[in-house]
């Protein structure tokens, strides 16, 4: 089972991107569970979604609290909150950044971060900073669990407020394509 | 054909009920149940659903819509929570007694105050005495699966009573996972020809009075009264019978075979219990697991029929153990425990051995009963089985 933690900003999408991620990795035959971490929702503070996967039925229906990969949509979060928290030896980190992966400092226990200037693409072509579905392409490519075909599959099932269909399809494709992968060197847990 | 998609417990909900075809529907909208009505609205606005909608000022009017339709023989459908339901209590109080077969969803949340939005029990359990019968859900699938399910169990002619299906908000109401739709020529294959209150059909040409006066010391008043009190007991013992074939019908037509009463995980040697109801008895199985792991015998009794309580079924689940740890999302203020451990407690009282037990809360107002939290309340069952005094109420997120 892996166990992934979403960090954005109220109204950037995370808990969207949790779904449609779901649906996407429902595609290809795996359970899942998303549940959206719920407090005092307001536009521009800290949210968390949080999404667990496996080949078998998952019987927890609880927030995470140690997921071994972590998805941040939003450049600037990790100031406010710490997105590594209870992250396990080996863990993944897929980080919206101007950045290169070699630029950002984390902790010993990742093992992997990926990179996406999301905000830069999402500019382009919502002409607006909404990353969500754009970092769901990073993590296809960070991962390799999920295909961007099954992501775009997912999104023709989703109900978009601000954007279209082939804008986001578009967004996906970008992520995937402008987001590079950097191995530590260090053993997974 | 089913089809799997991928939704949250309220859209569940939602489906669950549009495939159960209601004539009427009333909402207005409370957190966590809002997107369920939502969904509902838009299920009606796109053709998918042909039910009435009534959006009303308040939850007293929805009920009393509902009681409308319903005399009338509709079949009726609604969903709501916490103070919803306590603004709704005037007329869900009459339900039981005017033998509505009226299904709604309970989207379980605290009761306030302090102020509070978020999941918890305390609204369902606050209403266990009223007469409606009660389901807790564990999954999303289970909410889509209970719902015709509760259609069948209220409208059966030995029953005639309303139903609460209830899922935890927050965590159920707003989790995602995959859910197999029904197709809807099983629903209605299932749920067979629509009779609904045949005993009591608002009808011009058939002039009636419903809700007579009864009762008072005056001839005959005491006896008409206690027959309609008696009819309702009766009627909710008989649901016992009617929710385990109806449930055994659902499992055999989708192979999805659902505990009807109670569910007993890893229970045939178990030497301690824990008991839960709704969604967190998956976490809770999964520290079964772990304790099974080491060594210990371990089990679980899950709750899925909560009114009428299954005391038959949970006598015998729990008969050989030698301590049993109840886990409530809500509090019963009066007894300083949960109320599912007082449940649980009048039920062993049916054996000739005292069994030591245990209240544990948690989960109150959207907090999270992990799998950590669980190995804390196994661990101190084992304790109480082993002659540690008991204490209690043990509250599990107290220092979270």
């Amino acid at each position: 089972m892996h166990e992934v933690r979403i960090h954005g900003r109220g109204g950037q999408g995370a808990v969207l991107a949790s779904a449609i991620l779901a649906t996407a990795l429902v595609e290809e035959g795996r359970h899942v569970m998303a549940i959206p971490a719920f407090g005092f929702e307001r536009r521009g503070a800290p949210v968390v979604a949080f999404l667990r996967f496996d080949d078998r039925v998952i019987r927890q229906v609880t927030n995470i609290y140690k997921p071994d990969m972590v998805m941040v949509i939003d450049p600037t979060v990790a100031r406010s909150v710490d997105v590594f928290a209870g992250t396990p030896a080996g863990s993944l980190l897929v980080q919206a950044t101007q950045k290169a992966a070699t630029e950002l400092v984390v902790p010993a226990n990742v093992s992997r971060v990926a990179v996406c200037n999301a905000v830069h693409i999402a500019l382009d072509v919502f002409k607006r900073p909404i990353t969500n579905t754009i970092m769901l392409g990073a993590f296809a490519k960070a991962t390799g669990l999920v295909s961007v075909a099954s992501l775009e599959r997912a999104l023709e099932h989703t109900d978009f407020r601000d954007a279209g269909l082939a804008q986001n399809i578009e967004a996906v494709r970008r992520g995937f394509a402008e987001t590079s992968v950097l191995d530590l060197g260090r053993a997974a847990a | 054909m089913s089809k799997t998609v991928v939704i949250d417990g309220n859209e569940a909900a939602a489906w669950g009920a549009a495939l159960s075809r209601p004539d009427m529907v009333a909402v207005y909208p409370i957190t966590p149940q809002s997107s369920l009505v939502e969904y509902l609205a838009k299920f009606i606005a796109d053709g998918r659903m042909e039910a009435e909608l009534m959006d009303v000022e308040g939850e007293h009017s929805v009920l009393s819509v509902l009681h409308g339709a319903c005399l009338a023989g509709a079949r009726t459908y609604s969903a709501t929570s916490a103070q919803g339901l306590a603004y709704m209590f005037e007329p869900y109080f009459r339900t039981p007694g005017l033998r509505l077969p009226i299904v709604i969803s309970l989207v379980t949340r605290d009761a306030v105050s302090p102020q509070c939005v978020w999941g918890g029990q305390q609204d369902a359990m606050t209403v266990k005495e009223v007469g409606w019968i009660q389901m807790y859900c564990e999954t999303q699938q289970e909410i889509c699966d209970t719902i015709p399910i509760a259609y069948k169990v209220a409208e059966h002619p030995e029953v005639m009573l309303p139903a609460n299906v209830c899922h935890d908000g927050n965590y159920l109401s707003f989790g995602v996972a995959r859910v197999d739709l029904p197709d809807q020529a099983l629903v209605d294959s299932f749920l067979g020809e629509k009779n609904i209150n045949w005993h009591a059909c608002l009808d011009p040409s058939r002039p009636m009075a419903i809700d007579p006066l009864t009762g008072g010391t005056a001839g005959g008043g005491p006896a008409s009264f206690v027959r309609y009190r008696k009819g309702l007991c009766d009627g909710m013992q008989t649901a016992l019978k009617v929710i385990v074939e109806a449930h055994e019908d659902w499992g055999r037509r989708t192979g999805r075979y659902w505990a009807p009463l109670i569910e007993e995980y890893r229970m045939e040697d178990a030497e301690v219990a824990l008991v839960t109801i709704g969604s967190m008895s998956g976490a809770a199985k999964d520290a079964v697991d772990e304790a099974r792991l080491d060594g210990h015998k371990m089990g679980l009794v899950k709750i899925k029929t909560f009114r009428p309580f299954p005391v038959a079924a949970m006598v015998r689940a729990l008969a050989k153990v030698r301590a049993v740890g109840v886990v409530d999302r809500a509090v019963s203020f009066g007894w300083n425990s949960g109320p599912v451990f007082q449940e649980v407690l009048a039920a062993l009282y049916h054996l000739p051995l005292r069994i030591p037990a245990m209240s544990f809360i948690g989960g109150l107002a959207g907090a999270d009963i992990t799998v950590e939290h669980f190995a804390r309340a196994i661990d101190r069952t084992q304790r109480l089985a082993n002659g540690e005094m008991a204490v209690g109420p043990v509250w599990l997120n107290e220092n979270d």
